[in-house]
C-alpha cells in the first residue's frame, strides 16, 4: 500500500534522488559504534538534533494553552500543567529537553574539539556551530522568563543587569530587551516570547541547515 | 515457518520501522492528548442560575430576563450576562426562550420587526419566529428557538443550560 503511494508520486515527481541525497549515505566504520563502541561519541550531534525537534514539538503544543500576557502568563502555565492531560508531561519534556540540549550541544562540541574535527576544511561549520551554541543559550534564557513566575522576574532582572554592564551599548541594549528603561513587565514578557517563539527558532533552523549542507558537503572528518 | 524466507535487511527494516515507530508514538501521544483535551473534557453539567425575575409577574406577554453568572474558561474568569424571553402560555405554563437566532446566531427581539409585532425577530437576515419559538417558514431559521428549561425558588425564576428543540 504505501510502496504503491510512493511508486505513484515517485513515477510522476521522481522524488528518489531528492531523499537519497538526504538519508542515503553510508555511515563510515569510524562513525558506527557496531565497529568501534568507542563511536558512541559521534552520537552527540544528532541527539542534539533529536532533543531540538521534541523542544520544537512540545513548545508548539505549549502554546496552544499559554498566553504571553503579564495577568495571565503565570494562570495559564498553572492551568496547561494541572488541568490539562498530560500537560505536566509536555511542560516536562520542554523543561528537562532544555537543559538537555545544552548538555548534547557540549558534548558534541567537546567530541569536535579534543578530535581537531574543526580543523581546515571545516573551520567555518564550527563558526556556525557556535553561533547555534548562542541561539540555544538565547533560547533557555527567553523561555525561561515566559511561566513568569518569582524564580522567571528575578533571573530576568539579573540578566538584564549583566546586559546593562555592555561598555557604551550597554543601556541601550538592556532597554531594547526589557522594553522599558526601568521597568520588567507587561514588554519585556511579550518581546521574550516573540523572541522566543519566532526570531531564535528562525535563526535556528537556517543555522541547522547550513551545518547539515556543510557536514553533507565536507563529509564527516577521518578516523584519528 | 513459511516458504518465504525474511531477508536479513527486511528483518531490519521491519525491527527499525516497529522501535521507531513505537518511539515516535511514545513522544507524540501525551501531545496529541494535550492539544485535544478541550474535546474530552466532561461538560459541566448544567445548574439553575437565579435570574431576577419574580415567577408572579410572568404575564402572557414575553418579557426580556437578563441573567449573570460567574463563568470559568480555564484560567479566566468573569461574569456573563445571558438573556430569556418569558412569557406564559394560554395553559400558564412558564415558556423561557433563548434569542439566539438559529439561522446564524444574531440576537433575535420580541416585536423587532413593526410589521409583526407579535413575533421574535433577528435583525440579520430577516428571520422571523411565533411567540412559542417556532420559526416561520419561508425565513431564514430552519429550527424554532432553543428553550430554558426552568425552577421555581422562593419566587424567583431559575433557568438552566438552553436546549435545543425538534425541527418545526
Amino acid at each position: 500500500m504505501l510502496n504503491k503511494i510512493y511508486d505513484w508520486v515517485d513515477e510522476r515527481l521522481d522524488i528518489t534522488p531528492l531523499w537519497r541525497d538526504i538519508a542515503d549515505h553510508e555511515v563510515p566504520e569510524h562513525v558506527n559504534p557496531a565497529h568501534h563502541f568507542s563511536a558512541f561519541v559521534y552520537c552527540f550531534g544528532g541527539l542534539t538534533f533529536f532533543v531540538t525537534v521534541i523542544q520544537i514539538l512540545s513548545g508548539m503544543f505549549l502554546t496552544m494553552y499559554y498566553v504571553p500576557d503579564i495577568k495571565n502568563a503565570w494562570e495559564s502555565v498553572f492551568y496547561l500543567q494541572n488541568e490539562v492531560a498530560f500537560g505536566q508531561i509536555v511542560r516536562g519534556m520542554h523543561h528537562w529537553g532544555a537543559s538537555l540540549v545544552i548538555v548534547m550541544m557540549f558534548l558534541h562540541t567537546l567530541r569536535v574539539f579534543f578530535q581537531g574535527a574543526y580543523k581546515k576544511p571545516r573551520e567555518l561549520n564550527w563558526i556556525v556551530g557556535v553561533l547555534i551554541f548562542f541561539v540555544m543559550l538565547g533560547l533557555g534564557l527567553t523561555g525561561y522568563l515566559l511561566p513568569w513566575d518569582m524564580k522567571a522576574l528575578f533571573a530576568t532582572k539579573v540578566t538584564l543587569q549583566i546586559v546593562e554592564s555592555v561598555p557604551l551599548i550597554g543601556p541601550y541594549l538592556k532597554i531594547l530587551m526589557a522594553g522599558h528603561e526601568s521597568i520588567v513587565g507587561a514588554q519585556t514578557l511579550s518581546r521574550f516570547f516573540a523572541i522566543h517563539v519566532f526570531f531564535l527558532p528562525a535563526a535556528l533552523m537556517g543555522l541547522m541547515a547550513a551545518h547539515f549542507i556543510m557536514i553533507r558537503r565536507q563529509g564527516i572528518s577521518g578516523p584519528l | 515457518m513459511s516458504k518465504e524466507r525474511v531477508s536479513r535487511r527486511q528483518f531490519l527494516s521491519y525491527t527499525l520501522t516497529g522501535v521507531g515507530g513505537f518511539m515516535a508514538a511514545g513522544m507524540l501521544m501525551p501531545m496529541v492528548r494535550f492539544a485535544v483535551d478541550p474535546v474530552l473534557k466532561a461538560d459541566a453539567g448544567g445548574d439553575f442560575i437565579a435570574t431576577p425575575q419574580k415567577v408572579a409577574d410572568i404575564t402572557e406577554e414575553p418579557i426580556r430576563v437578563d441573567f449573570s453568572y460567574k463563568q470559568k474558561d480555564a484560567w479566566y474568569e468573569s461574569e456573563v450576562t445571558e438573556t430569556a424571553w418569558v412569557y406564559r402560555d394560554e395553559a400558564g405554563k412558564i415558556v423561557a426562550l433563548s434569542p439566539v437566532c438559529k439561522h446564524l446566531g444574531c440576537t433575535v427581539n420580541f416585536g423587532g420587526d413593526k410589521e409583526h409585532p407579535d413575533q421574535f425577530f433577528c435583525p440579520c437576515h430577516y428571520g422571523r419566529y411565533t411567540k412559542d419559538g417556532t420559526n416561520v417558514p419561508g425565513t431564514p431559521p430552519l429550527a424554532p428557538l432553543d428553550v430554558y428549561p426552568y425552577k421555581e425558588k422562593d419566587g424567583f425564576l431559575y433557568l438552566g443550560k438552553a436546549e435545543p428543540r425538534k425541527e418545526a
